[in-house]
């Protein structure tokens, strides 16, 4: 089995999203990166079905030069091969973003062989555009599900399982095929120290890919306004219960 | 007059609420663009009433055999096919995962730009919006160009309240599609969850790492029960594998709404705090009074959550004579 995994790199913030003087980017002045945890989801999953059924998994992002170290880590939980297209350090739309990234597919299927699988997050964590996979999908001609969270490979294809509120759907995909995965399909594995020595080995091959751009332009970043909130304190220590059910009580949750 | 076109989704017939908030935005939108407001309807189902109820003077029913169940493939090229007949001005939908999904299917297929999550719309020659990125923690002011505008719109942005009753015309459209678009059709569901859900129950009450262990849940199981609730969670304690990822609010879980949040030892990152800012009351239960879940809520208790939690149990029962 072939599978190609695309992430991509965001930060990681903590209790607050701060954001350029330009209003251009979030700072990351003080912040970590971190694959989006979709795709950390999907690559796991890559990984534990070439570990049941053979293969290899391709890892792609499109991004700065410092994705180098997304793609370390995903060296370091089982990925085999690992593709870097440079964006120069700016972001590009959604649009550009498919283009090349099925540019670099195709490129990469001509050389080791189709990809039985391709995968990406359903969503990115940052810009949250839900769009990519699908546009890559179909200049492809693949069909894609998005929304899955359970993956069975079958004799034909695969039977994916798409969370829904009330359960799943069901969906049986041919080979070859494109996912959008969410994260809870798996539980992401911690790199282990022989796979984090490994990773630093790792080869990964960059493709200086390009493509027009799209018809939406990102103006400026800025943070929702913040509900004033003043924090009424019902207690230090387990005597705070009697107030805390007077309020369930006042609520009628009682 | 140009047109807007809004696509409504459904199950079968089964409307959810954020096609009506779709309908509901499409109204003031249509009016500010001087466009006639349309509604699509894919498949057989019968939604004419009430999208007339919401303002749509058109309902073009798309058909074809293959469209009595949910397929993105066949739902995005029906539509994509749609939209060269009718050369709408703009196309919209509810921001949902599959509302997203058929808007993507669409612009894949007509290779146009698709803004996905808009919170506001400013229309004219190039488009203005602003729309959410990071689940809602920061926005985002962005431009549309494009021949037909494609956008899907925030769910729950708006609340949907009926308007500009129409009798709408019911234009059928029949679809060409061959049997490549069955490879991504629904072939099966399984019902899982029955009562309330995380997302509907009016009691939430969560652990964050500072619950320590899967064991130690019990206590937060105990007083979900008592109040009807259910038990959610960080994505702390998924990650260590104490609770099943189907319990996690956020960004990458769940969205909740419930009376009260009762959030125990959670620092309340950016991407917890947007799944659980749509509750009505908050109650944080930390040992760090500067935690931003404390700060942020309502009403905090400043203490050990193992102490805090058994006692709140305890008081019920006492009052209630168990
Ligand atoms: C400084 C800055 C400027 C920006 N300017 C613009 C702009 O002018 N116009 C605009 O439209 N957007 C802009 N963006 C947002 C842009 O970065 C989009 O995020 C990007 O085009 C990809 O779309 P998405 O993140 O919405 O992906 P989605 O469609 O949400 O992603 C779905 C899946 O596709 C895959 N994927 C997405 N991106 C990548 C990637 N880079 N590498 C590998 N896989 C990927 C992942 O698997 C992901 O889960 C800007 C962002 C920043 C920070
Ligand atoms: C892209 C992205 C998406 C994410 N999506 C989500 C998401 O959907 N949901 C989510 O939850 N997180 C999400 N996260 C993770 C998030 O950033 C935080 O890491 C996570 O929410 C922290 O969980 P926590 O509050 O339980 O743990 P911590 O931040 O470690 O906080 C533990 C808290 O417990 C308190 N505490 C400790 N002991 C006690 C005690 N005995 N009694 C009372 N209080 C105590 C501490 O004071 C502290 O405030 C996401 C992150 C990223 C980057």
């Amino acid at each position: 089995m072939r599978v190609l995994v695309c992430v991509k790199r965001v930060p990681a913030p903590g209790a607050k999203i701060n954001v350029t003087g330009d209003g251009l980017a979030v700072d990351t002045t003080h912040l970590g990166f971190t694959t989006s945890p979709h795709e950390e989801c999907a690559l796991e999953e890559a990984v534990q079905i070439i570990e049941r059924e053979g293969g290899e998994v391709v890892v792609l992002t499109l991004g700065p030069a410092e994705a180098e170290e997304q793609l370390r880590y995903a060296a370091s939980v089982g990925g085999t091969g690992f593709v870097l297209i440079p964006n120069g350090g700016a972001d590009w739309d959604p649009q550009r973003t498919a283009s090349a990234i099925a540019d670099a597919i195709r490129a990469l299927e001509a050389d080791g062989g189709e990809f039985d699988l391709i995968m990406f997050g359903n969503e990115s964590a940052d810009a949250g555009g839900f769009q990519v996979g699908v546009r890559v999908a179909h200049k492809l001609g693949r069909p894609i599900v998005n929304g899955i969270k359970g993956i069975e490979v079958t004799p034909e294809g695969f039977t994916a399982h798409r969370a829904i509120d009330t359960g799943v759907e069901v969906y049986k995909l041919p080979k070859p095929a494109v996912m959008g995965v969410k994260e809870g399909i798996n539980l992401p594995r911690y790199p282990t120290m022989k796979g984090r020595l490994a990773s630093r080995k790792a080869e990964i091959a960059t493709m200086e890919l390009n493509a027009p751009a799209g018809g939406q332009a990102m103006l400026k970043l800025h943070r929702p306004p913040e509900q004033p909130s003043t924090t009424e304190i019902l207690g230090t220590g387990p005597e705070a219960a009697a107030a805390i059910v007077d309020l369930l009580d006042e609520l009628g949750v009682l | 007059m140009s047109i807007l076109l809004v696509v409504l989704e459904h199950d079968r017939g089964d409307l959810p609420v954020g096609s009506l908030e779709a309908l509901t935005v499409g109204r003031d939108l249509a009016a500010s663009m001087d466009a006639s407001l349309e509604a699509v309807v894919v498949g057989d189902a019968d939604l004419t009433a009430v999208a007339g109820e919401y303002g749509a003077t058109a309902v073009h029913q798309v058909t074809n055999e293959m469209l009595a169940d949910y397929g993105p493939d066949a739902w995005g090229e029906a539509v994509a096919q749609l939209v060269r007949s009718v050369a709408p001005a703009a196309v919209m939908a509810v921001g949902t995962d599959r509302g997203n999904e058929v808007m993507a299917q669409v612009a894949a297929r007509l290779d146009l730009p698709f803004v996905a999550n808009c919170l506001s719309v400013e229309a004219g020659d190039t488009w203005s919006m602003t729309r959410v990125q990071w689940g809602g923690s920061l926005l985002e002011d962005s431009t549309l160009t494009a021949d037909t505008k494609l956008v899907s719109f925030a769910h729950h942005a708006i609340e949907a309240a009926p308007g500009g009753a129409a009798s709408p015309t019911v234009k059928t459209f029949e679809a060409d599609l061959d049997h490549s678009y069955t490879a991504t059709m629904i072939t099966d569901r399984v019902v899982l969850a029955s009562g309330v859900t995380l997302s509907t129950a009016p009691v939430v009450v969560s652990g964050g790492r500072g619950v320590g262990s899967e064991d130690a849940f019990a206590p937060l199981e105990e007083l979900a029960e008592l109040l009807g609730g259910r038990v959610g969670c960080s994505r702390a304690v998924t990650n260590n594998g104490w609770r099943p990822h189907s319990d996690q609010v956020g960004q990458t879980g769940t969205r909740i709404a419930p009376e009260i949040y009762i959030a125990c030892g959670i620092s309340g990152a950016i991407q917890h705090w947007v799944g659980a800012m749509a509750s009505k009351n908050i109650l944080a239960i930390n040992t760090d009074s500067d935690a931003n879940m404390v700060t942020k809520a309502g009403y905090a208790v400043i203490a050990d959550l193992h102490e805090v939690v058994p006692a709140i149990s305890a008081e019920i029962r006492r009052r209630r004579g168990q």
